[in-house]
């Protein structure tokens, strides 16, 4: 007897237990692919999948195999021209001239390359971030609250009496009181008839008569729409997250910063702008450098223009304080800032700046997050972080953190965001 | 029975279930008239995604999870989707029933093709070698993996994923090593054990002399006790022997090397007649199908589709060819079938020469006994005629150490068709693909140290990383020192290495 079986709405990813044992396995490779790839990025498409190389060597399953050398015969098909006891020159590369028989597996040395999808990069990425403890507790709850349609209700408002509703309560009531009344009315009605045709006393039609009359009167006295028939449209508010953000991006370009503090800044900026990608549904960038003065730039010219000149940092607070009020009113926009320096700030600067972002712009933003980037040997406060040091306890929306190499941009990533549950 | 209209049955690209099963049912009718022997076939169709995750598990419709098979599947999903690899038309599995699976993507034709190839060819096939019916049982596999699969899982939350990874790990290293190639005996009952004791008393007693016992005394020498070394004969199955006797493995760690073993055994049989089973499943679909057409139950355009994909399937390229791979177990595999019945039916002076035994008897009957009686090495060395040398253009050509170059060792001619014949059929023995590898001694009362021999086969030597990988792999299932040591065709040992724990 034979069986013929549609197989094809059966689970399709069979293999998906196996993929993830073979991602797992190889998360170190996979987890340099990923930086390297961290670093080629624009920020922006950050969160795409990619292709992950893994040297072959290294995931090869080993078996006992021969290697080359010895005496071997290989037969093969096609022979043209060959007679006995021709001689042929030794294939280059060093192979033993065997065609595909011998060892099945070949002895390829390509890298194993593969696609992560979007997802399983983005777990890499923020593996070592712990997410989702993140997501719960370092940004509070978005305030936004939006009213949604929940039912009906029977007390409400006038505005927002639910007339279609209203009618189809009171239609119910009407059929669910006046029903029986109907039935015996019309009951009524046929004694009376049959009470008639066969000639009944008077008296007795009479009483049947007002029977009648006093049913009319009851379903009469039904009432058309009533208290209780009243339906109000119910709505209550739930919290809704903002679907936008706005990210801004503040960098001091003055000479003192060199590729390397640019990198970490980089990097940096990136982690914040995947987290917040996570969480919302569009997010913009706003990037803003400074010198002694600041200016809105792009992408490519924030990370890569050289420029230099003093430092001002007071400068790009107050561009983004304009930008903020112009462009994205705190109503409608989740604003989340990460500045960047190594520090130098001279003079009266340090102190303002430090003034207007606790008057200014902290209560504007959801999160404000300051790295500094000095010097590899530097050590001691730099005159801006003993300045921003002040606002860390009033305010918890305000962190900062010194990165000296792009190893501690994780922990630092994760311990700003940690702090706030402490 | 469901009655067929008359004449041909339509073709195309669509197919539906009703249309697959009238198929089915010709195909059926068609094969019992040729006496085909066939396990209950079950024919599941399946899709392009689910024929990936079928390649990855090894054809299988089930197995543990593992990340090679993850690698596996990465790799032919890329190949896949880049389109450098095709998908195989149809995937079948050895048991009862026979599991075929077949693409949605296929046209009718080819639904009707791979039907002929797979449920009647392949399952034939099963059902009547040799080697299949030694090493496998049909009706059980299924249950075992689905054993294995439990197992294995269950492993992984008592013992953690990462052990049990190590071990299959370790194992699959080792994988080629887990077979047996002759059947082990079944061990003795208490009754059969009693009755050779007897049987070897009765023996003595007939052989018995008074004068033997007037020999003086010898006493053992050291070497005849050193010579109690275990195991007495060496084991070719290392899988086995560590499964039996590793002293450090615990239950469900041997449960696992079992479990490996047993896979590696099932598809033993399968690596050993890849040219006859092919062959006999390509032969018979094109037999099966052309019967059909002779019976007007199919048209001209479906042969023509047809034949347009059989051609493709049974072409050999030649060596200097682009994307010649060796032989091609199809097409020799097909040739060899046809011309065994070609000999059967109308030989040629020069195949009644070389087989005698063929010329002229029942073609149906010496082909079913080619196919239950041989793998591919004796197969080739039986049945390839010289016709097919010559067909194909067979040449031989040796690479031996210590000369500069290549050389031709025979071609198509009548000195050579016996050495080709040979060499071609060597290439598909065991001993050519593996190096031979035995365990030689396990040192029970010494330091517990397991010795591999690895008889070198004229002078080709080991792939050295990976034995040292494979060693290591060996060591951590073993716990104790593990030693492989290469032995020359006299016998002398030529060096060692060694793991330590």
């Amino acid at each position: 007897m034979n069986y013929l079986i549609d197989r094809r709405l059966n689970g399709r990813n069979k293999s998906a237990v196996n993929r993830e044992r073979f991602i797992r396995r190889y998360k170190d490779h996979i987890r340099r692919s990923v930086k390297g790839m961290i670093a080629e990025r624009s920020i922006t498409d950050m969160a795409k999948g990619g292709e992950v190389k893994v040297p072959a060597k290294d995931i090869s399953e080993p078996s006992f195999h021969y290697g080359s050398g010895g005496d071997w015969e290989t037969v093969h098909p096609g022979n043209k021209e060959f007679v006995r006891g021709d001689k042929i020159p030794r294939p280059e590369g060093g192979g033993r001239g065997r065609g595909g028989s011998g060892t099945g597996s070949g002895d390829s040395v390509d890298d194993f390359v593969f696609t992560l999808s979007r997802d399983e990069f983005l777990n890499i990425f923020f593996e070592d971030l712990e997410l989702p403890n993140l997501m719960r507790t370092a940004i509070a709850e978005a305030e936004d609250r939006k009213l949604i349609r929940a039912g009906y209700v029977k007390e409400g408002t006038p505005s927002n009496l639910s007339v279609a509703r209203t009618m189809k309560t009171a239609l119910a009531r009407r059929i669910a009181l006046g029903g029986p009344l109907k039935e015996e009315l019309e009951a009524a009605r046929e004694e009376l008839e049959t009470a008639m045709r066969s000639g009944r006393p008077m008296g007795e039609i009479e009483v049947i008569q007002a029977r009648i009359l006093d049913l009319e009167g009851r379903l009469a006295r039904l009432p058309f729409l009533d208290d209780v028939d009243l339906r109000y449209r119910h709505r209550v508010s739930v919290p809704r997250p903002a679907a936008r953000a706005v990210m801004f991006c503040l960098m001091d370009v003055s000479a003192s910063m060199d590729e390397r503090k640019k990198d970490l800044a980089k990097r940096f900026f990136t982690l914040l702008y995947l987290f917040l990608t996570r969480k919302y549904e569009r997010v913009e960038l706003v990037f803003i450098r400074h010198t002694d003065e600041a200016q809105e730039v792009d992408e490519d010219t924030f990370f890569y223009d050289t420029q230099s000149g003093g430092t001002v940092v007071y400068s790009a607070l107050e561009l983004m304080h304009e930008i903020c009020t112009s462009r994205y009113p705190r109503s409608d926009w989740n604003i989340y800032a990460a500045q960047a320096s190594d520090g130098d700030a001279f003079g009266a600067d340090p102190a303002k700046s430090a003034r207007f972002l606790r008057e200014q712009l902290l209560p504007l933003t959801r999160y404000f997050a300051y790295i500094e980037c000095p010097d590899e040997n530097h050590s001691g406060n730099s005159s801006l972080w003993v300045e921003y040091e002040e606002l860390q306890k009033p305010a918890p929306n305000f962190a900062m953190r010194r990165v000296y190499s792009p190893g501690e941009i994780y922990p630092v990533f994760r311990d700003l965001f940690r702090k706030e549950k402490v | 029975m469901n009655a067929r209209v008359q004449g041909p049955l339509p073709h195309g690209p669509e197919w539906d279930f009703e249309l697959l099963e009238q198929y089915d049912h010709v195909i059926a009718e068609t094969a019992a008239e040729y006496a085909l022997d066939t396990y209950p076939n079950q024919i599941e169709i399946i899709n392009s995604e689910q024929m990936l995750d079928a390649y990855a598990s090894s054809g299988l419709p089930l197995g543990y999870p593992h990340w090679s098979y993850g690698k596996a599947f990465i790799r032919h999903d890329q190949a896949y989707r880049k389109g450098y690899q095709g998908l195989a038309y149809e995937i079948v599995i050895n048991s009862s029933p026979c599991i075929a699976y077949l693409m949605e993507e296929n046209s009718l034709m080819m639904q009707a093709l791979v039907i002929a190839h797979a449920s009647y060819g392949h399952n034939s096939f099963f059902k009547g070698n040799y080697l299949f019916k030694q090493f496998t049982q049909a009706d059980a596999i299924l249950d075992y993996l689905v054993f294995s699969r439990r197992y294995v899982m269950e492993c992984e939350q008592r013992f953690g994923t990462a052990e049990v990874e190590e071990v299959i790990d370790s194992c699959h290293a080792l994988m080629d090593y887990g077979v047996d190639r002759y059947r082990r005996p079944q061990p003795q009952s208490a009754k059969e054990r009693e009755a050779r004791k007897s049987e070897m008393e009765e023996h003595e007693r007939r052989q018995f002399n008074d004068i033997w016992r007037t020999l003086p005394a010898v006493a053992p020498s050291a070497a005849a006790t050193a010579a109690a070394a275990f195991p007495p004969e060496p084991e070719e199955n290392i899988l086995y022997f560590v499964e039996k006797h590793s002293p450090r493995l615990a239950p469900w760690q041997r449960e696992l090397v079992r479990i490996v073993r047993k896979l590696s055994q099932y598809f033993y049989p399968q690596i050993q007649t890849k040219v006859m089973n092919e062959g006999w499943a390509t032969f018979w679909h094109y037999t099966l199908l052309n019967r059909l057409y002779e019976k007007r139950i199919v048209d001209d355009a479906f042969m023509i589709e047809f034949l347009h994909n059989h051609t493709n399937v049974v072409t050999q390229r030649g060596f200097d060819q682009q994307g010649y791979h060796g032989m091609n177990p199809y097409a020799l595999g097909f040739a060899m079938m046809q011309d065994i019945r070609r000999i059967c039916e109308n030989p040629t002076a020069e195949d009644v020469a070389w087989f005698p035994e063929l010329a002229r008897t029942d073609w149906r009957k010496s082909l079913d006994f080619a196919m239950r009686n041989f793998k591919d090495e004796s197969f080739i060395a039986q049945y390839l005629s010289p016709r097919l040398i010559r067909e194909f253009r067979l040449f031989c050509v040796a690479d031996h150490v210590g000369k500069a170059e290549l050389e031709v060792d025979s071609i198509h001619d009548d000195q050579g068709y016996r050495r080709v014949r040979r060499m071609l059929a060597d290439q598909y023995k065991r001993e050519n693909m593996l190096p031979d590898i035995q365990v030689a001694r396990y040192d029970r009362d010494g330091d517990r140290s397991l010795t591999l021999r690895n008889q070198i086969f004229r002078g080709r030597p080991l792939a050295e990383d990976e034995a040292n990988e494979v060693l290591r792999h060996l060591g951590r299932l073993w716990g104790f020192p593990v030693r492989l040591e290469a032995v020359d065709a006299d016998g002398r040992v030529d060096g060692y290495r060694e793991w330590r724990p």
